[in-house]
Order: structure tokens, then C-alpha cells, then sequence
């Protein structure tokens, strides 16, 4: 695009979940840009949730990572590329000689592009010669893709997002698509009010946002989906909802399915800890009604028994033959923009490339044949969490992460911190400079982020949008393409020589048309129409859709060799590790309404920090009882692994037993909230993804002695403080603290704080110094800079009143009176300039009372306001008044 | 015949007491009033804005003489009684007039206190408690240039500022290391100090004045440390003394003033004694408005409806300088158990102190913004438990709402 046509709105997608938004992006100047929903996409048709609306407040190049680092001695230090590459490249080269290609490893992420993920793949399967790539969306969705291989064959998402008008019944489990896929929520909620007898039924062991539109909410005991599902399976088969055609015809293993299903909805009530009532009503619910969609989500991916889950949900697709036909169907929703991207390339340790797979000969030649490479990885390579332990234990002696920041997101988070500290080479591709991964990377180098990269990314339905370009690439960053492609030709491989995006997509596409046909490598996934794209082509490409033209499954045809779906015998089993003994409660994890994974983008938003500033531990005000826990109080949330310090909270509808943490706080934003840490790190046998849903813990008071908050124009250090986390305001820093220490002296403590040094600053304080309550404000040139509240309990004023004052260009004087008491000061009727200062008795109050009580001598208006009724200071002004009030009473008749 | 009153003392207290007489009992006594002053009755508070220039005698007078004659008062104004024969009941002026009485009542008010320094007897050297007084200091303020107030009290404040309106170049001298130390803490007082320094005021703390110089008429005034500064007038507000003697030769039990009880009734039951010549209990007084509390309990006695007591509350104290907000009242300084809330806001001038006791408010110092004054003193006098409202007791009653 040309960068010089301001003002022309560029067509691109929105970088946060799976929905994939489209967006028109208007470059505002080289840094800035508007965003507003694209009426032309079809997964959103122009309407976007608050964070995508928010994202031209996530712009500017605060905090970015513009050159190339390297570290030394320790301490990172600017690099030119080419020092940079050398160095990774290098080191990575002597490693792979000396302990052989898995002594490496590519951490990727959902948000990279998916010619960004083509490129690493290659380059690690078909070059290097290892499997040893893995991706954040093993943390979301690979129970998802594990289930769908094992029962289609093929990693396909069988619903498009208009199935959801469609359908008359959605069922979604584990996900709380109000808050993590507002938009496709909105699609239900129109559609639900077009047609209230579209029924929602929400599976969800909290009361989520979602649940506020729901016909039904079945809050399952944390863990328990497959009973419930294998009761739905059974009862499906007896009740006459059973296809039996669809199964002849189209299956394999029902029997088998339905001897592992084998549980009477009494014991499906009894094990999901559910009123039979409800479980009878979601069964004959789903028994009667044709078009039905179930969505699932994280709820149902994160757990160990994750591939169970989604297969046991599939089942019952499969054994009402509701599949391939509108408005039905098991519904995958992930979690990254281009999650799907990911699985088109094969972008995890055990898929290949364009839906081909690792474990087989002939697909493995086939692909290196397509490639021309060297080698092939011809064995699944290490899975995120078992990649992370690998690399502690000294397996894997190089990573190189790329856009995501594992040192928050994986489970067993302190694991992963010290398998980075001794890695011997770290490699971290980044937008940002300060991440906690960051901070162990021995290179770093700088990424092109969203609205300055450029490539495809694809959508839950499997619709592939182009993210575009609308602002220049700032300092030295590149596109992580490149940067890839520039690190295999140092490596000395051929097959990386790529100009541009678009002939990365273009291979792409060959290779997903290459050898299929049904009677060689057939795969549903085929975009070979798009494989001669050009590069004008390719920046006009509108949304589009696999398999191009038709439904999946519209045919009743499977990817296996026989055509035919398999049912999976699903045996119920408990997550791995239960609640009991020292640790009573489990630990469920999810997204907040206005955040997005590490909050290195979101972050920047004022107006997405103002939901929820800061992260909380949501939990059933009984057990917070037991656990001598306060709402509005701190609490440290300890499983065997790790412990994190959060703000205790109810109202979440959480149920007993459960406790709730977000997963977005890190090392960046507060002292101690990352819950990676106290995840446990068992993952599913099958997917490898980790069961983020369930994790044993126990909830402790964490005493301190203070509650404070600061907003600061600029960034403190707060280091010293016992709990702190930073939100960004509009104009400002906010920060939530709290303390250990006894406070002696309050001013010179905050001034410390605060580095307010100079003795005749504008400082404004009140103190209570026996009840520990301090507050002060600092003020330059009228306006206000920094406040700090402090007090023994969490007990502070509103922040909303004195965040607003960071926009003012000077305090009024009104303004100014009340920012210690942090709200403004009501003012009453203006009673005029104090006459009595005695009874502080205004003027105006005076001459109403002369007027209106027609007072004749300073007796009577002492008597009526009291005024000069003490010193009688007053009462030479009062008797003035009397004239003047009855000079203006007669000049007033008199007219 | 109605029985006779007969009032020793034409000021703010006595006359206050016959005028809540009169309003009880119009017709219950024949009146005779002695006072020294050869005016009518005028409020005394207002002699600094009338030194300020900013109000005129005229403006403070309370009591006219015809307000006498209407009410059938017999004034003897600029002559002070000498004598009182309790035996016989009867008082003498220094005129010789003599007077017999049914019931006495004396409010013979206090007299300034006037450092016994060498030279204090010079020309040039004032009290500051009567229109005389004034007129003095205004007379001096037209002919010479350097003023010295000796005492930085609320009284010496008031004068110093008067006088600097006047066009004089003054130094207030104080004994301790804070001005109005009675009424204020240290950091209202120099809160008070700054702004009063940029009104033109100079200011020596901790100093000891050690003479008065002058051939004929004051010069200069010495300090202990042998420093001397420049002095045409002046002026000794080292506080205040209760008039006593009469009464000590009438044989009236007296310890620091006239003592009386809960009805103002001294150890004569023919004898009352309101303002600031009475002790009650411990409490001499000088603010206004327990005087005015004294005058209504003391006249409902002299009404003979005997049924109230006397009963000291805190007072609050303004400083009547215009421009200045200073209120300060009850216990402030705190003691063993006392809690303080602070408030600062050095660039608006705004400093605010209130003490606690337990569940009350027992004190304020407010400076800069005394707005929330009265509603504080009104939280004292009622003994309120603050509790509930702590937090924001010191943004106002809107909060506390």
C-alpha cells in the first residue's frame, strides 16, 4: 500500500481471537491509526467487541522493541542484524552438530501469520530435521484437533458461523463466548431475539456472562463432561434420536462407544453434581431437536482428559448423524486468530505439513519431495510442556520463542523460568521489549506487529482474511517470516529465498493441492485453487473460505481411507490430580472480558484496563470463609507447584470448591500474578495440552499491614512493595499496592515513592496517622501528577473521579478541595461569601431570609439564620443587608 | 418600690445581662449601671476593624444612651465605682454618688497586662483594650512610622495588622516560638506567620523584651540579647489581667478572678458576677461566647426563674483579620490518647487539624478555609461519636452526609 495515502482506510482483521474480525484500519500519521468494524467481512459484518474497538489504543511505540539485542555479560545491548543472526544462528549451528537437530526447538504462537508459521515449519521439519516445534495453541486447542483426527481423520471444524442462525439449539460447553468471542456471541443473541425458541444451553462450571442468555445453565463439577456427554450418548441411542442410517452407513465403533457410555442420567446427575431435572431437560432438549450446535472451548480442550471431552461431544453429532448440513454440528472455537492457520501448516510437534501427517511414510516423502529438503522429522517432536521440561533437564539445549511469552502462559510457569535460565541459547522473536520471557533471552529480536505485518490468518470457520499492512515498520523491525527466512539461508538451506508474503501463501496452497487426490494423499484441506495467486492477487485476496465452495461433510464423506467417521469409546476419568488434604480447592483459569493473553496489547488500552484492573481470585463466599479470605482482601493462591498473590473477589457464581484466577497478569503488570505458575503441568495423553482447568490449591490470607493505590503520570518502582500491579489510565499509571512494612513517617515515605523530591512541590496531604490512614496528591503546574491513597484495609476512595482528573489542563479550584478525599466535594446551594463566620452563615442565606421572611432588624435574622446571634462581629454587615435588601424589595415594587 | 440592680461595669457582659433581664422581667428591679468608659455600651471585639479603618466607633456601638433612658436605666458612665458596702448594700462611685442595692452585679471586666519592663510607663506605650486605646494608636499612627506589638497573640495579631493598615512598618514581638501558641499548632501558626509576613508584617519569636527606651517618649525597645529595634509606639498584648480589686475589698472570695458558682452567684448570694472578671470551677474567660451563655444563665437568676446552670463548652476563636481565615477551637493540641487528622495543601494555604478523643471530636485548628468550623464546633459541643464519619470528617459535612 502506498503509506503516503493517509486517510484511506485499509481492509485488515482484528489480531485477538479466533471469530477473526474484520477491521478498517485508518492510518492517523505514522503511529496511529482508527479502527471500526469491516461491513463487508462476513464473520462480523462490521461489528466489533470492546477490545477490537479499542485497538487504536493499543498503537504507538511505547515499549516496543525496535532493534535487535544481544546479550552480554549479562545485559542486553543493541546489535545490527547481522550480528544478531550470526550469533543465533551460529550457536544454533554448533548445538545441531554436536548433540543432533533435537537438541533444538521453535515455541511458536497463535498469532503469528500463517506465512510466518509455514516458514518455521519447514524450516524445523524439513531442515533442521526435527519435530521440535510447538505452539501456544497447544495450550487451547489441540484436544480440539486431536479429537477431530480421531474421529473424522482430519482436523475439519464441521460448522460455519452462520450454522449458528441456523441452528434451533446451541449447546456451548466450556466456553464463555460472551466475554471471549463477543462477536459470535452477538450473532446468537440477534438470532435468539429474531427467534426466541433458539435455545442456549451453557455448560460451565461458573455463572459466566454468557449463562445471562441462557435457557439452561448445567454448572457441571469441574471435570465431569464426559459423563455427562457419555450419558447424553446414551440416552440419545435409546431414545430414538439415533440416526441409524448415518451410523450404518457412516461410522465405525458405536458399540464400543456405547459400552464406555454406558451411565443412566441418575449417575450422570450424581457424578457432574447436577439436578437430574436439568440433565433430563438438556437430554430430551438435544433429543428433540435436529439442528443443533455444540460449541466448545478452553472449558472443554484444557484438561487431561481434553480429546475425550471433544470426542465425547462428537459422538453424540455422530450418532444423531447431525453433521455436514446447516445449522448442526460440533463447533471447535478457538482461541488465536490464527490457531486454524497453524493446524493448515501443521505448525505443532505432531502434525506435518497441509494436513499430512508425521507418522506416516508416505506422507513424510511427500512432503520433503515437495520441499526438496534435506531431511524430514520423521518422529512427533516434544509437546509445550514436555519441550519446556526437555529443556531444563538439558535435552534441548536451544529455543527460540517466537511471539508468545511461555514464562506466563504455561503451566508450572516457574518450571519453564528455570528451564530459560538454563537454555544455553535463547532465541526470542518479539513486538515488545519487557516480557517476563524476554528477560532470559540471549537474542532478541525485533517483530513486526499488527498493522505493519503483513500475511493470512484463519478464522474458526476456516475462513482465511488477509491482515494488511497500515503502518510503516518502525526502527528495525521485521516480519517474522523474514527474520526466519534470513536465519535458514545463514544456516546455509536453500528453499527459504522467498520476496515476499505472497509466495510464502502461494507454496502454501500448492502444497495443500499437492498429491490430493482420493486415491493418493486425499485431505479435505485444499486450497490449490489459490496456488498461482500473484502478488497483486494476493493484497486484493478477499476472505475466503475452505473447502472452497461446499460445506464439510456435506458429502456424509470422512477423511479416513474408508470414508466413514469413527466413534471413540470415551471412558470417564477424573482430571489427574483431585482436590483434598492440604489442597482443598481447584483452580479453573480463563480470559477476562477486556483483556487478551499477556496484556503486552491489550495492556496499553485505558479503556479495556477500567473492567477489571487488576487480577482476581473469584471464589464462593462460604470457602473464602474457611479460608479466612476477604472479599476486597489479598489472598495467595498455593497448589504444589507454585503460588501467585491476587485480589479475592466474589460474584462470580463460582461454586463451592472452585476458585477462579484470570490468565492474563504477569510479571510486567504485577508482583506476583502469574498463574501459570500454580498450574499443574499434567496435560492430556493424547493432545499433550494442559489442564489448565483443574489444578488443586488452597487460598491463604496474605497479610499486610497497608492498602494503597497510586496514579502517576509516570512509571514508578515499586520493587520494594510487598503486592503491587500496574493498570494503564488514560494519561496515567495506576497502581494497586499493598504492604508489609510499618509506615513511620507517611510523607516522606510517599514522597520517596512517588520521587517527589523537591521540598516546595505543590503537595497536598491529610494524614490520620493512628488509623494509618495517608493520602497526598502531587501537583505541577496546576495539574495534577501523581495521588497516592493508603490505608490499613482495602477500604480506598473510587479511582474513577481522580483518573478523570488526569485530563483536565488545570485542577479547578473545586476540583482541587476534593482530591483528598478523592471524590469531588458536593457542593449545596451557593450561600454567598461568608458574613457569619460564627455559624458560617453565607450572604445570600442572609438576604433570602431578609427577603423572604421580610426580617425587619438584625434580631429577627438572628433569630430566623442565626447569624450574628454569637460575636456579633456580623451584625454591623447584617443591618447593611436589611438596607439594601429593602432598597432593592421597594425599587422592585416601585417598577 | 422595686427592688434595686445595680450593675458595676458597662461593657459586653454586663449589659448583655440586663438586656436578657429585660427580656425575662422588663419591670423587676430599678437599674443603675456605673461604668468607667464615658460611652454607651460598644462591642469591644471590633475595635481591630475599627483600628483597620474598616468599621467606625459608631459602627460598634451597642447600647445607645437612649436605649438606657428608653428602658429605665440609670447610666453613670465615666464613673467607676471605688467602693462597695456589702454591709450596708450600698455602692459609691468615685464621684461620691452613692447607690443602695437589692441585688449587685458585678462585670468589671479585665484590664491589659502591662510587662512591668523598665520604660513601660513611657508616652507611647498602649494597651490595646478600649476605644481610648485606639484612638491613641491612630493618633500615633499619623505622626510616627515604627510600631512595636509586644505579644503575638490574637489580640497582637489584630493590633499589628491594624496598624500595618494604618501605614506603620511593624514588628510583633512573642515570647515562644509560635504565634497565637494559645490557639493554634505549630503548623497553622506558621502557616499564619508566612501569610501575615506577606502583609508586610516583620516578626521576632523567642525574644525577651528587656526595657522600653525612650528620653520622653518611647524610641526603641531592648531585647535580653541586647538587640534593639525601632519603636514610636508601643503596644502590649501580653494578655490580660481580671479587674478583681473592687471586689477583693469588698471581701468577696477571689482566687485568680471573683469566684462564682453554676448560677453566677458569688460567695454574697446578693452578689452575681459575669465575664471576664469570674472564675468558674478553674475557667477564667476572655471569648465571647461563654460570656453570652454566663449572661442568660446570671439574668435568670436575677429574674428569679432559677432553674439554669452554667455549664463551660468550648469556644471557637477567629482571628478578625481580614483576609485571613483562622478558626481554631476546643482541645487542640491533644494529649496522651488523643488521634489527629491532618490536612495539607501548603499552596493554597489550606491547613486543617482535628483531634479525637476516643469517638469525639474534642478540637480544630482550621487555617485557610474555615467554612466547616461551626460544624466541627458543633460536633465538640455535642460530644458526637465520629466514628462512621472519620474518613471524611475533614472534607466537610456534603461527605459526611
Amino acid at each position: 500500500m502506498n503509506l503516503s495515502q493517509e486517510h484511506l482506510s485499509v481492509a485488515t482483521t482484528c489480531p485477538y481471537c479466533g471469530v477473526g474480525c474484520g477491521v478498517k484500519a485508518t492510518p492517523q500519521g505514522p503511529q496511529f491509526a482508527t479502527v471500526a468494524g469491516d461491513t463487508a467481512h462476513p464473520s462480523n459484518f462490521g461489528k466489533l467487541c470492546v477490545k477490537g474497538s479499542a485497538l487504536g489504543e493499543t498503537l504507538g511505540l511505547e515499549g516496543r522493541l525496535l532493534h535487535p539485542q544481544v546479550r552480554e555479560e549479562g545485559k542486553l545491548r543493541q546489535a545490527s542484524w547481522d550480528e544478531a543472526l550470526d550469533r543465533a544462528a551460529g550457536q544454533w549451528r554448533a548445538i545441531v552438530d554436536e548433540h543432533g537437530p533435537d537438541a533444538v526447538a521453535l515455541y511458536v504462537s497463535g498469532q503469528l501469520l500463517t506465512e510466518d508459521y509455514y516458514v518455521a515449519n519447514k524450516l524445523m521439519k524439513g531442515y533442521v530435521g526435527s519435530a521440535n516445534i510447538d505452539t501456544n495453541s497447544r495450550l487451547c486447542m489441540s484436544s480440539a484437533v486431536a479429537g477431530h483426527k480421531r474421529a473424522f481423520g482430519e482436523d475439519l471444524v464441521p460448522v460455519n458461523y452462520d450454522d449458528l442462525e441456523n441452528a434451533d439449539m446451541i449447546v456451548l460447553a466450556g466456553s464463555n463466548l460472551a466475554w471471549c468471542h463477543p462477536i459470535l456471541f452477538q450473532r446468537i443473541m440477534r438470532a435468539k431475539e429474531a427467534r426466541p425458541g433458539l435455545k442456549l444451553i451453557v455448560i460451565d462450571p461458573r455463572r459466566t456472562a454468557t449463562c445471562e442468555l441462557a435457557d439452561l445453565h448445567l454448572p457441571v463439577k469441574p471435570g465431569t463432561d464426559v459423563w455427562l456427554f457419555n450419558g447424553l450418548l446414551a440416552y440419545l441411542s435409546k431414545s430414538g434420536a439415533a440416526d441409524p442410517a448415518f451410523i450404518a452407513n457412516h461410522t465405525r465403533g458405536l458399540d464400543e462407544a456405547l459400552e464406555a457410555a454406558d451411565i443412566s442420567p441418575e449417575d450422570v446427575a450424581q457424578a457432574c453434581k447436577l439436578p437430574l431435572d436439568d440433565v433430563l431437560a438438556f437430554y430430551d432438549a438435544f433429543a428433540a431437536t435436529a439442528k443443533v450446535i455444540t460449541g466448545f472451548s478452553m472449558g472443554v480442550n484444557q484438561s487431561s482428559a481434553g480429546t475425550d471431552k471433544v470426542n465425547a461431544i462428537i459422538n453424540c453429532h455422530l450418532v444423531t448423524g447431525r453433521i455436514g448440513k446447516p445449522g448442526m454440528g460440533p463447533f471447535s472455537i478457538t482461541g488465536q486468530p490464527n490457531a486454524m492457520g497453524g493446524r493448515e501448516v501443521g505448525g505443532l510437534a505432531n502434525m506435518l505439513a497441509a494436513h499430512l501427517d508425521l507418522d506416516k511414510p508416505e506422507h513424510r516423502a511427500a512432503v520433503q519431495e515437495f520441499w526438496g529438503s534435506p531431511r524430514i522429522a520423521d518422529k512427533p517432536g516434544l509437546k509445550a510442556v514436555d519441550l519446556f521440561q526437555a529443556i531444563e533437564s538439558g535435552k534441548v539445549k536451544a529455543v527460540w520463542v517466537i511471539a508468545t511469552n511461555p514464562i506466563v502462559s504455561l503451566p508450572d510457569a516457574d518450571q519453564v523460568r528455570r528451564a530459560l535460565s538454563k537454555a544455553e541459547l535463547v532465541i526470542a522473536s518479539d513486538v515488545v521489549l519487557g516480557t517476563d520471557t524476554n528477560a532470559y533471552a540471549h537474542v532478541l529480536l525485533p517483530a513486526l506487529a499488527w498493522g505493519e505485518k503483513d500475511g493470512t490468518v484463519t478464522n474458526s470457520e476456516r475462513r482465511i482474511s488477509r491482515q494488511r499492512t497500515f503502518l510503516p515498520a518502525p526502527g528495525e523491525a521485521r516480519g517474522d517470516w523474514k527474520i526466519l527466512c534470513e536465519f535458514a539461508q545463514r544456516l546455509g538451506y536453500d528453499g527459504f529465498d522467498f520476496a515476499h508474503q505472497s509466495e510464502i501463501f502461494a507454496e502454501h496452497a500448492r502444497l495443500s493441492a499437492w498429491r490430493n487426490t482420493p486415491d493418493a494423499l486425499p485431505r479435505a484441506f485444499d486450497i490449490g485453487t489459490l496456488a498461482e495467486i500473484d502478488r497483486a492477487g494476493y493484497d486484493a485476496m478477499e476472505p475466503v473460505q475452505w473447502p472452497l465452495g461446499r460445506r464439510v461433510f456435506a458429502d456424509q464423506r470422512f477423511s479416513f481411507p474408508d470414508g466413514r467417521a469413527r466413534f471413540v469409546p470415551t471412558a470417564p476419568r477424573l482430571p489427574v490430580n483431585t482436590a483434598g488434604g492440604e489442597y482443598p480447592l481447584v483452580l479453573n483459569t480463563g480470559r477476562v472480558r477486556d483483556q487478551w493473553h499477556t496484556m503486552t496489547r491489550t495492556g496499553r488500552a485505558p479503556k479495556l484496563a477500567e473492567h477489571t484492573p487488576e487480577s482476581f481470585v473469584d471464589l464462593h463466599p462460604q470457602d473464602a470463609l474457611l479460608c479466612g479470605v476477604r472479599d476486597g482482601e489479598l489472598a495467595r493462591i498455593s497448589s504444589q507447584w507454585g503460588s501467585m498473590v491476587a485480589r479475592v473477589r466474589h460474584g462470580g457464581g463460582i461454586a463451592r470448591g472452585s476458585v477462579f484466577v484470570p490468565i492474563h497478569w504477569n510479571g510486567q503488570n504485577a508482583s506476583d500474578a502469574r498463574v501459570g505458575a500454580v498450574v499443574n503441568p499434567v496435560v492430556d495423553p493424547v493432545s499433550g495440552e494442559p489442564e489448565f482447568k483443574h489444578t488443586p490449591v488452597m487460598v491463604d490470607r496474605f497479610p499486610v499491614q497497608w492498602h494503597g493505590f497510586v496514579l502517576s503520570r509516570t512509571a514508578l518502582e515499586l520493587d520494594q512493595v510487598a503486592y503491587w500491579t500496574r493498570a494503564q489510565g488514560a494519561g496515567f499509571q495506576r497502581y494497586e499496592m499493598a504492604g508489609r512494612n510499618r509506615i513511620a513517617d507517611f510523607g516522606a515515605w510517599a514522597r520517596e515513592l512517588l520521587g517527589v523530591h523537591d521540598e516546595d512541590a505543590d503537595w497536598l496531604e491529610y494524614a490520620d496517622r493512628s488509623a494509618g490512614v495517608y493520602r497526598a496528591v502531587h501537583i505541577v503546574d496546576d495539574r495534577i501528577a501523581q495521588c497516592i491513597f493508603v490505608s490499613p484495609r482495602p477500604d480506598l476512595p473510587e479511582r474513577a473521579w481522580l483518573a478523570g482528573l488526569f485530563s483536565n489542563e488545570a485542577l479547578a479550584d473545586a476540583e482541587r478541595a476534593g482530591v483528598l478525599a478523592g471524590r469531588p466535594l458536593v457542593q449545596g446551594a451557593d450561600t454567598g461569601p461568608t458574613v457569619c463566620s460564627c455559624f458560617g452563615v453565607g450572604r445570600n442565606t442572609i438576604c433570602n431570609a431578609i427577603r423572604d421572611q421580610d426580617l425587619k432588624t438584625t434580631a429577627e435574622v438572628t433569630a430566623c439564620v442565626k447569624a450574628g446571634g454569637n460575636c456579633g462581629s456580623c451584625v454591623p454587615e447584617i443591618r447593611q443587608l436589611l438596607v439594601l435588601v429593602r432598597e432593592e424589595t421597594a425599587a422592585a415594587a416601585a417598577s | 418600690m422595686k427592688p434595686s440592680l445595680v450593675v458595676i461595669g458597662n461593657g459586653m457582659a454586663g449589659m448583655r445581662t440586663v438586656e436578657e433581664l429585660l427580656a425575662l422581667a422588663p419591670d423587676l428591679y430599678d437599674i443603675t449601671v456605673f461604668g468607667a468608659e464615658p460611652h454607651g455600651n460598644y462591642n469591644r471585639i471590633l475595635l481591630s476593624p475599627v483600628l483597620a479603618g474598616e468599621k467606625s466607633v459608631d459602627d460598634i456601638m451597642l447600647n445607645t444612651r437612649a436605649w438606657y433612658e428608653e428602658n429605665g436605666i440609670t447610666l453613670h458612665a465615666g464613673d467607676p465605682v471605688v467602693h462597695i458596702d456589702r454591709k450596708r448594700r450600698l455602692v459609691r462611685a468615685r464621684s461620691g454618688h452613692e447607690v443602695r442595692y437589692d441585688r449587685l452585679l458585678l462585670a468589671t471586666g479585665s484590664k491589659p497586662f502591662i510587662i512591668p519592663v523598665p520604660g513601660h510607663e513611657l508616652p507611647g506605650v498602649l494597651a490595646f483594650r478600649d476605644i481610648a486605646d485606639v484612638e491613641g494608636m491612630l493618633e500615633a499612627s499619623r505622626n510616627h512610622r515604627h510600631a512595636v506589638v509586644i505579644g503575638g497573640g490574637l489580640l497582637g495579631l489584630e493590633a499589628a495588622n491594624g496598624l500595618a493598615r494604618q501605614g506603620m512598618t511593624v514588628t510583633v514581638v512573642h515570647v515562644t516560638d509560635a504565634l497565637m501558641n494559645q490557639q493554634l499548632d505549630k503548623p497553622a501558626a506558621q502557616l499564619l506567620q508566612r501569610a501575615l509576613e506577606a502583609r508586610g508584617l516583620a516578626f521576632m519569636l523567642e525574644a525577651q523584651t528587656a526595657e522600653i527606651v525612650g528620653p520622653d517618649r518611647v524610641t526603641a525597645v531592648r531585647f535580653k540579647d541586647g538587640t534593639e529595634i525601632p519603636a514610636d509606639l508601643v503596644v502590649m498584648t501580653a494578655g490580660v489581667r481580671p479587674n478583681v480589686e473592687l471586689a477583693i475589698s469588698a471581701g468577696l472570695h477571689c482566687e485568680r478572678a471573683i469566684v462564682v458558682d453554676d448560677t453566677l452567684q458569688t460567695y454574697d448570694p446578693r452578689v452575681y458576677a459575669v465575664g471576664e472578671c469570674v472564675q468558674h470551677r478553674r475557667a477564667t474567660f476572655g471569648l465571647v461566647a461563654p460570656i453570652w451563655e454566663q449572661a442568660k444563665v446570671c439574668a435568670a437568676h436575677l429574674a428569679g426563674n432559677g432553674h439554669r446552670r452554667y455549664v463551660q463548652q468550648a469556644s471557637p476563636t477567629r482571628l478578625k483579620v481580614t483576609g485571613i481565615e483562622l478558626y481554631s477551637v476546643g482541645n487542640f493540641i491533644g494529649g496522651e490518647g488523643s488521634e489527629d487528622l491532618v490536612l495539607r495543601d501548603a499552596r493554597r494555604g489550606v491547613y486543617k487539624r482535628l483531634v479525637l478523643d476516643g469517638p469525639c471530636l474534642v478540637g480544630a485548628v482550621l487555617y485557610g478555609d474555615v467554612q466547616d468550623g461551626p460544624w466541627y464546633f458543633d460536633l465538640i459541643q455535642r460530644g458526637a461519636d465520629i466514628s462512621a464519619l472519620r474518613h471524611h470528617l475533614l472534607f466537610g459535612p456534603a461527605l459526611a452526609a
